[in-house]
């Protein structure tokens, strides 16, 4: 998947006045952000006694994931990078004050003040070096202890990302956890590609009664049979195999020989697919160091 | 950008202690009128530093505020109070101006209501 932007270019380089005006303006993004949003915001958990909250959007863009706290009636601050998204912003007249700074040098506020804080599509951006002098470990710790210092005790912190590994997801979660939250990944329709979406949902403070994990949703009509398939195929496409793990790509090797190739290609072939003959080059051994 | 964000940024260079409050520097500054809740209020009340906040609003001109809180309880039930405190900290915009750390010195630019609080590479 080398179409991610976070892979192209940095944040405050890719969201440009031309992107950040595009993506705003698409109204299949803004439905989905919204959705996002909205589910963010709901897993906050905030207490049900409509008073109105200050809240932190973290990556807040065009202020589309923003717009969502402003209809709950929540005050906000957001925090982006890139200026291009916050002059969509600005020209949107979202509610919520902006800041334009960058979540790997920390947050500068004050401790205990925020009480409760969502970042929609935009952690994912931390694992990148951007710069010679960006060390990710270090960006996503000095964010992390920057954000658990702001928030009030045990209130919460939601990030919606589509990780773009597994190790990525560790990665960030293990960084949250060390900065004293507690929590972990809640995943909404887990079985199905399109609709699957994750949520890093950390409260702030010792893990406790509260600090439960809430569950994902899950479709309503859905075969499990998928989940038993074993060989892998369509299941892993979100995961680029250059970013496995070594040692899980050893570990499928052994699995996928010459016998499996041969099986997938036959199977293909009776979909009617054009599929190259079979010869002795067909999944052959390579050296080490392919 | 309201008053109430400024009474929560502090500045983060590496090594600051004391980052807050940042001091403001006007160029422009702007009223935008928001709906009157008491409850937000009452519930943001405990977490605003106050001194901090009144230095604020006299820096953009208002000087209603009362130096003190002595008795937050009785007056967090007067409206007058009240809607003092939401003026201030809801309705008064910084538009073009500054922040200033009180420990080193150091300008954040603010522009179109934005504060910029990108840090250089080496006060992080
Ligand atoms: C996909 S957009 C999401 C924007 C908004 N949350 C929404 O839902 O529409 C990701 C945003 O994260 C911001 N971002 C990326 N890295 C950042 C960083 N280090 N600090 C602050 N913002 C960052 C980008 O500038 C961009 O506006």
């Amino acid at each position: 998947m080398s179409s991610r932007p976070e892979f192209q270019a940095p944040p405050e380089i890719f969201y440009n006045d031309v992107e950040a005006r595009k993506y705003t303006n698409s109204s299949h993004i803004q439905h989905i952000q919204t959705k996002l949003s909205e589910r963010a915001l709901e897993l906050l958990a905030l207490p049900g006694d409509g008073i109105p909250r200050l809240l932190l959007d973290i990556g807040c863009g065009s202020g589309l994931s923003g717009e969502s706290l402003s209809e709950s009636g929540h005050h906000w601050i957001g925090l982006d990078i890139s200026q291009a998204m916050l002059d969509v912003a600005l020209d949107r007249e979202v509610e919520g004050d902006l800041v334009h700074g960058d979540m790997g040098q920390g947050l500068g506020l004050r401790t205990g003040v925020i009480d409760g804080a969502i970042s929609i599509s935009a952690v994912q951006w931390l694992c990148n070096a951007d710069k010679s002098s960006h060390e990710p470990r270090l960006r996503l710790k000095t964010f992390f202890g920057s954000l658990y210092r702001s928030l009030a005790r045990g209130a919460r912190a939601v990030f919606q990302v589509y990780p773009e590994s597994v190790a990525q997801r560790e990665l960030i979660t293990s960084f949250a956890m060390r900065a004293g939250f507690s929590g972990g990944v809640v995943v909404d329709y887990p079985h199905s590609t399109k609709r699957r979406k994750e949520f890093l949902v950390l409260t702030c403070g010792p893990p406790s009664v509260s600090t439960a994990l809430p569950t994902g949703k899950v479709e309503d009509e859905e075969s499990c049979s998928d989940a038993s398939s074993d060989d892998g195929d369509e299941r892993t496409v979100s995961i680029s195999e250059r970013h496995r793990p070594t040692k899980k790509r050893k570990l499928t090797k052994k699995v996928r020989g010459r016998q499996w190739v041969l099986q997938k290609k036959e199977q293909m072939r009776k979909k009617g697919n054009i599929v190259p003959p079979d010869t002795k080059y067909t999944a052959r051994k390579r050296k080490a160091r392919f | 950008m309201r008053l109430l964000t400024h009474n929560m940024l502090s500045c983060n260079i590496k090594g600051v202690t004391n980052g807050f409050p940042l001091r403001i520097e006007v160029e422009k500054s702007m009223e935008k009128e928001v709906d009157f809740n008491i409850d937000f209020l009452k519930s943001i009340f405990s977490k605003v530093e106050w001194t901090a906040l009144v230095e604020a609003a006299r820096s953009l001109g208002y000087n209603d505020l009362p130096e003190e809180v002595v008795d937050s309880s009785t007056m967090l039930e007067s409206s007058d109070f009240l809607k003092k405190f939401h003026h201030a900290l809801l309705e008064l915009h910084l538009e073009e101006g500054a922040l200033i750390c009180p420990e080193t010195g150091r300008r954040f630019p603010v522009n179109k209501g934005i504060p910029n609080m990108l840090l250089h590479e080496d006060e992080v």
